[in-house]
């Protein structure tokens, strides 16, 4: 009887952890940080202040927003190669597609917020709104991975808490915009992928 | 004991348990991460992988990802059917007792 309990107990557990997707990187995480970091040091470079809201000249404005906007879709377009590299790195070393079940699951519960997130912030930009849209980018993030967290390892969870966090104080202390943004997307970016690294990816690799 | 000889003698350890749980929940799996799942050493695994086979209660098939080859396991239509009724024997064993 106490066997049979044991058995069912196992399985259980078995089928929670198998269909989850363990193939994600600590090394993703730590490029998509240094990434969000380097953007946000040019960004900084180039406007010189970090209380985005302080963009109120329009003339100045026009000048401004098109470069960060190129600056962020650079960050984008890095982070996103550089982390499915080392998850596709990752997916390999374990015998397995990365384009399976677990991870078709991943993507599309990230997929909706991100993608409603991504158009309010063009939203918010479009409008004027311009110094909302980068805490709102760490707000949305944050929901996508608290929501993507239940097809992957529990620590995506917290991550994604910690964007939110962020997010929010940032709303509030405008006048640390950029730094909020660097902070979220860089610092905890690279303390979850070594966190990561160390907790998974050194046991498989 | 009678209610005993309804369970499937193919499932009977619980590594086997185990491969058919995972394979359940999942479409494909690697013998990599099958390993790495239930902590079994390569042949104790591949043995049970056999007997489930022999039993046609699993299928696999053999890829290459990117250039190493790697056995990938799924669970048939058969294996599905008999996981099912060996649970329900299982749930009705438990609350019997």
């Amino acid at each position: 009887m106490n066997e049979h309990l044991e058995n069912l107990k196992e399985i259980r557990s078995l089928m929670e952890r198998s269909s989850k997707f363990l193939s994600l990187s600590g090394l993703s995480g730590i490029s998509a940080g240094v990434c969000a970091l380097l953007g946000a040091w040019y960004a900084h470079q180039k406007i010189h202040i970090d209380a985005l809201y302080l963009l109120f000249d329009p003339v100045v404005r026009q000048e401004i927003v098109p470069l960060l906007l190129i600056d962020a879709a650079f960050v984008l377009i890095g982070a996103l190669l550089s982390g499915a590299f080392f998850t596709i790195r990752k997916a390999r070393k374990q015998g397995l597609n990365v384009w399976n079940s677990t991870s078709k699951r991943l993507l599309n519960s990230m997929l909706v917020p991100l993608f409603a997130g991504g158009i309010f912030c063009l939203g918010l930009i479009y409008n004027g709104f311009f110094w909302i849209a980068f805490p709102a980018t760490l707000v949305f993030y944050g929901i996508a991975l608290v929501n993507a967290s239940k097809y992957t390892v529990r620590d995506t969870y917290y991550l994604g808490m910690g964007e939110i966090v962020l997010g929010i104080i940032s709303l509030f202390l405008a006048r640390w915009n950029l730094i909020f943004w660097a902070a979220g997307f860089g610092v905890l970016h690279i303390v979850y992928g070594v966190v990561m690294y160390f907790k998974y990816d050194k046991i498989t690799a | 004991m009678q209610i005993l000889q309804n369970f499937n003698k193919a499932f009977e350890s619980k590594a086997r348990l185990g491969i058919m749980s995972v394979l359940m929940v999942n479409d494909e799996v690697s013998f990599i991460v099958l390993k790495d799942l239930l902590s079994m050493t390569d042949g104790n695994l591949a043995t049970h992988l056999r007997a489930l086979e022999e039993a046609n209660y699993i299928a696999f098939k053999k890829e290459f990802i990117g250039r190493k080859p790697s056995t990938v396991y799924s669970v048939t239509d058969e294996g599905k059917k008999a996981f099912n009724e060996h649970l329900n024997e299982l749930e009705k064993f438990i609350k019997g007792s």
